[in-house]
Order: structure tokens, then sequence, then C-alpha cells
């Protein structure tokens, strides 16, 4: 194993210069190398997709749809967008048409200030909908139903430049976020750049730290055989810094959202994507 | 068993002095560059244990950022700091225990967890549950410091180059 004995490692530097492309399917071309966007002022010189600091064999299943875990959820999501649900016997595609159509672009800007002022996550557009249009029950953040639809919708934007807005009504919550990422919390008091910033590249025991990008996802973590959020995944990074974590679905998780997506502007919407 | 009896006899001889012998994190002095001179506990650590600690996840976890070749038994250790095989050649004692009981006091801002310390934690939590802490002890016991302290000790090997 290169690592065990080896010197720490630069961080910051691209983490397998031997990797030149992701290509899904043969047809879909990946951007998993970028220009740090300028509101980064430098803390990252260049951007790189989580998928590049995985092994070989992890980042083959996320080449081709059929060796992809994660597609019988995207199968199960689509179908959950085209069946009629709740009291005004709507479905998704009675008014956004084919998911391919009406959803071809949307994660790459999510999270986004909904109308009325709020940051709302893909997820709150979502259950905005069902409830309040569909008269459908709300699906839990974290559970299955959930995840199939974020994956579904996720899938109809891979390939396309993830591109947040932070200026305007989106900068207090993106500001919110911002020191979020560099507050150590816990008892380790750890914050995410601790690991994301300036330890990328490293190991921390077995796991190689990437830039903790969120362009990938839902992602399908092959050791808990499931497909887990992006709420899911911070709260367990919080969690593991022995800190009082965050709510999934909350307002804080939901800035700190923002914040990460808007350091991976440039990199393609990848999800749903394979890491171990 | 034998630590018990050791304790036990001490503290009749000398009872006072014994119950004021273990230094809360807030009362530890650091002095320059963030030595700490002075035991913890009195008592002399035990290497044995100090291993323990440093490979369980759930107390030290120092493999976690450090290679050592006296953990080199241990799968996957990670490269966050340096390695620690040589470090007795590096540091006195009074500057290891330090970094032990703070390192933030010798590396500035450093991601290297503070183990004897209480102060300028924010949200504390229940150990790895996410919840939050009903109280805050420090990451690891007095005597645990002196423990690792006797285990870094022995990482005497010559300084490779
Ligand atoms: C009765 C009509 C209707 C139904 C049914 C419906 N939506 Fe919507 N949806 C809308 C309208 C209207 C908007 C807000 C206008 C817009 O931005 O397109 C919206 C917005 C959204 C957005 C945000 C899109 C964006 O670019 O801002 C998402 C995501 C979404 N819907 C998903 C769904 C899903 C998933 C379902 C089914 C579970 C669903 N919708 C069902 C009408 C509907
Ligand atoms: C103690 C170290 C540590 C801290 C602190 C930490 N993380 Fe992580 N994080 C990891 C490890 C280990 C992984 C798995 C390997 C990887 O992808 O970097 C990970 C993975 C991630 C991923 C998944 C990346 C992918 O491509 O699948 C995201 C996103 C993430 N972290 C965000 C955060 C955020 C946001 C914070 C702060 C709230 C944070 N992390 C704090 C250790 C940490
Ligand atoms: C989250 C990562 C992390 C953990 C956990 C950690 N360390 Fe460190 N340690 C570091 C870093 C990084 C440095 C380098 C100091 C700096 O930031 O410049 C360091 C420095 C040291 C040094 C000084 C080494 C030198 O050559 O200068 C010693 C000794 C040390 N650590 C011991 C330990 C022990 C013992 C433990 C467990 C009780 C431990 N560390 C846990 C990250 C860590």
């Amino acid at each position: 194993l290169v690592f065990a004995g080896s010197a720490q490692a630069e961080p910051n530097i691209d983490p397998n210069p031997d990797v030149t492309e992701l290509v899904i399917n043969g047809e879909i071309p990946i951007t998993i190398r970028a220009p740090a966007p300028d509101h980064l002022d430098g803390a990252l010189p260049e951007i790189y997709s989580g998928w590049l600091y995985r092994d070989a064999s992890t980042r083959e299943m996320e080449m081709d749809d059929f060796e992809n875990p994660a597609m019988p959820f995207v199968d199960a999501g689509i179908e959950a967008w085209n069946a009629v649900d709740g009291s005004e016997g709507k479905s998704c595609a009675d008014c956004h048409g084919a998911i391919e159509e009406g959803m071809a672009g949307v994660r790459a800007v999510m999270p986004k200030v909904n109308e009325a002022g709020a940051l709302w996550s893909m997820e709150d557009y979502i259950n905005d909908c069902r409830v309040n249009r569909m008269g459908a029950e709300a699906y839990d953040w974290d559970k299955q139903p959930m995840k199939n639809i974020t994956a579904a919708i996720a899938a109809q934007s891979r390939g396309m430049p993830v591109n947040v807005a932070i200026d305007g009504a989106a900068a207090p919550y993106w500001e919110q976020g911002r020191e979020m990422y560099y507050t150590r919390y816990g008892k380790l008091q750890l914050s995410c750049a601790s690991c994301h910033q300036e330890n990328n590249n490293n190991f921390i025991r077995g796991d190689h730290l990437s830039q903790g990008q969120i362009n990938g996802f839902p992602v399908y973590r092959l050791k808990q055989s499931a497909l887990v959020t992006i709420h899911n995944r911070f709260y367990g990074c919080v969690r593991d810094t022995q800190a009082e974590s965050f709510a999934k679905g909350g307002d804080e998780l939901r800035a700190l959202e923002l914040y990460v997506a808007s350091r991976g502007n440039g990199l393609s919407v990848e999800g749903p994507s394979v890491r171990p | 068993m034998r630590k018990l009896f050791v304790l036990c006899t001490a503290g009749m001889v000398m009872l006072p002095s014994v119950l004021a012998a273990e230094t809360a994190p807030g009362d530890v002095v650091f002095g320059d560059l963030g030595a700490v001179e002075e035991s913890l506990t009195g008592t002399a650590g035990n290497a044995e244990a100090g291993l323990e600690v440093a490979t369980t996840r759930s107390l030290g976890n120092c493999l976690a950022c450090h290679v050592a070749e006296g953990w080199a038994h241990m799968p996957l250790p990670g490269n966050i700091g340096p390695a620690l095989t040589s470090v007795a050649h590096r540091y006195t004692e009074a500057e290891l225990r330090g970094i032990l009981i703070n390192s933030k006091h010798m590396f500035e801002g450093t991601v290297m967890p503070s183990f004897y310390n209480v102060d300028d934690i924010i949200r504390p939590g229940d150990g790895y549950t996410g919840k939050a802490a009903t109280s805050v002890e420090p990451l690891l016991s007095a005597q645990q410091i002196e423990d690792l302290l006797a285990l870094l000790q022995t990482f005497d090997e010559p300084e490779e180059e």
C-alpha cells in the first residue's frame, strides 16, 4: 500500500494525475478538474471531484450505468416521478413533463433561494410540490423515496457544470455556510477545512481525504450499500469531530450545503456517484 | 489491581498530596513553547497502556493521523501528522507532555486535537453519537496522558535521513 509509512503528502495537488478523464456510458463527459472559483481566493488552487481520490475499481463502477449500484434507485425515482399520488390526482410528470426535460439543469443550481426569499434545497422544492400542489405527504428528508427521486433528478443534469448563485438574496446564506465551514467543531476541534482543505490528498486512517465536494450527490456508498444524501454526509462529518451535529434538513445544513456547493462551481454534476 | 494497591498504600502515607496530585485541565502550567514539566498524576506512565490508548479509536486514535514503528502491527495508519518513530529524539519529556495535553501551544492552529483540555469547545458532543454532551470532559484522562508519554519515550529509533 502506497501510503503505509509514507510521509505527509502536499495538500491541494492533483491526487491522481494519471487519470485524465471520466466519461460515463461512453457518452457523458464529466469535468473532474476545474479552476477554483474566484470566491475561494486561492484557498484551493484547483478543484477536484471526489471520484479522482477513489481506487480504480470504485472509479470504474461509476463509468457505466450497468455497473453503478445507484441506478436501480434512479429507476425507482423515475417510476415515482410518473406515478399519480395525493388528493389532487397528479404526478410530477403532469406538471413538469418528462423528467429528462423538466429536470435537466435543476441539480446544478441547487440549493437556491425561493420566491419567498428562503434558501431551499432540492428536497424542499420536492416536498413543496408534493404537499401544496399534489396533496400528498411530504417525503422524509433522509428516507428511500426522497433519495430515489433526488437521485433521478440529479441524473438528468450529469455533465452540466455546477453553478449555484452566491450573490444577491443568496449572500447571507452563503456567508453563514462559509462561517460554518471554517468553524472547528466538537471536542476534536476540527472544521471542514481542517480535513478537506488543509489535508485533502492525505490519509486519515485508511481514508483518502478528498476536497469534500458535493457534485456527486447523492452518492452510493459501498460500505453502507445505500444512497447517501448531502445532509447525511455533513451530519456524519460533524458527528465525527465529537460534536453535537446539525439536523438534516435544518437551516444550518442548508446554508452549509450552499457554501460547499459553491466550492464546486465548475465541476460537473456527477450524481449519483459511487464511493467506498 | 497492582496499581490500585500502590495507590492505596501511598494514600495511607500521604493522603492529601495524592488527592491534590492530579492536575485538572484548567490548572496545567505551560512553559516556553508549550512544554509541561510536571507530571499530571505523579504516577509514572505505562507504555503498554499508552499503546492501547494510541491505537483505540474512541481514545487517542493517534494512528488515524500518525505513522509510528511502535504501532506498525496495526493496519492503515494515516499521514496527517509527522511520523512518530523517532519522536523521543526530537523533544524532551516536558515538551512531549505539552504536545499531548494541548499541542496548540506549540503548533499554532494545528489540526491535532488537544487531548487534555476543556476550553473553547464549540458544540461538544457525547462521544461519536452526534448528540450533545451533558458535561465536557477532556478527551483523555490525566493518567492516559502519562501512559502515552511513556509510550512516546520508547519511540527512539534513529532518525532516518
Ligand atoms: C401541480 C403542478 C406540479 C406538480 C404535480 C409537481 N410540481 Fe414541481 N413545480 C411546480 C411549479 C409550479 C414549480 C415552481 C415553478 C418552477 O420553478 O418551475 C415547481 C418546482 C419544482 C422544482 C424546482 C425546480 C426549479 O428549477 O426551481 C422541483 C425540483 C420540482 N418542482 C419537483 C417536483 C417533483 C419531484 C414532483 C412530484 C413529486 C413535482 N415537482 C410535482 C408544479 C408542480
Ligand atoms: C475528521 C475529518 C473530517 C472532517 C472534520 C470533515 N470530514 Fe468530510 N469526510 C471525511 C472523510 C474521511 C471522508 C471520506 C473520504 C472523502 O471523500 O474525503 C469525507 C467525505 C466527505 C464528503 C463526500 C465527498 C465525496 O465525494 O463523496 C463530503 C461532501 C464531506 N466530507 C463534507 C464535509 C463537510 C461539509 C465538513 C464540515 C462540516 C466535513 N466534511 C468535515 C472526513 C472529515
Ligand atoms: C487529527 C490529526 C491528529 C491526531 C488524531 C493526532 N495528531 Fe499528533 N500531530 C498532528 C499534526 C498535524 C502534527 C504536526 C503539528 C503541526 O500542525 O505542525 C502533529 C504532531 C505531533 C507530535 C510532534 C511530532 C513532531 O515530530 O513534531 C507528536 C509527538 C504527536 N503529534 C503525537 C500524537 C499522539 C500521541 C496522538 C494521539 C494521542 C496524536 N498525535 C494524535 C495531527 C494529529
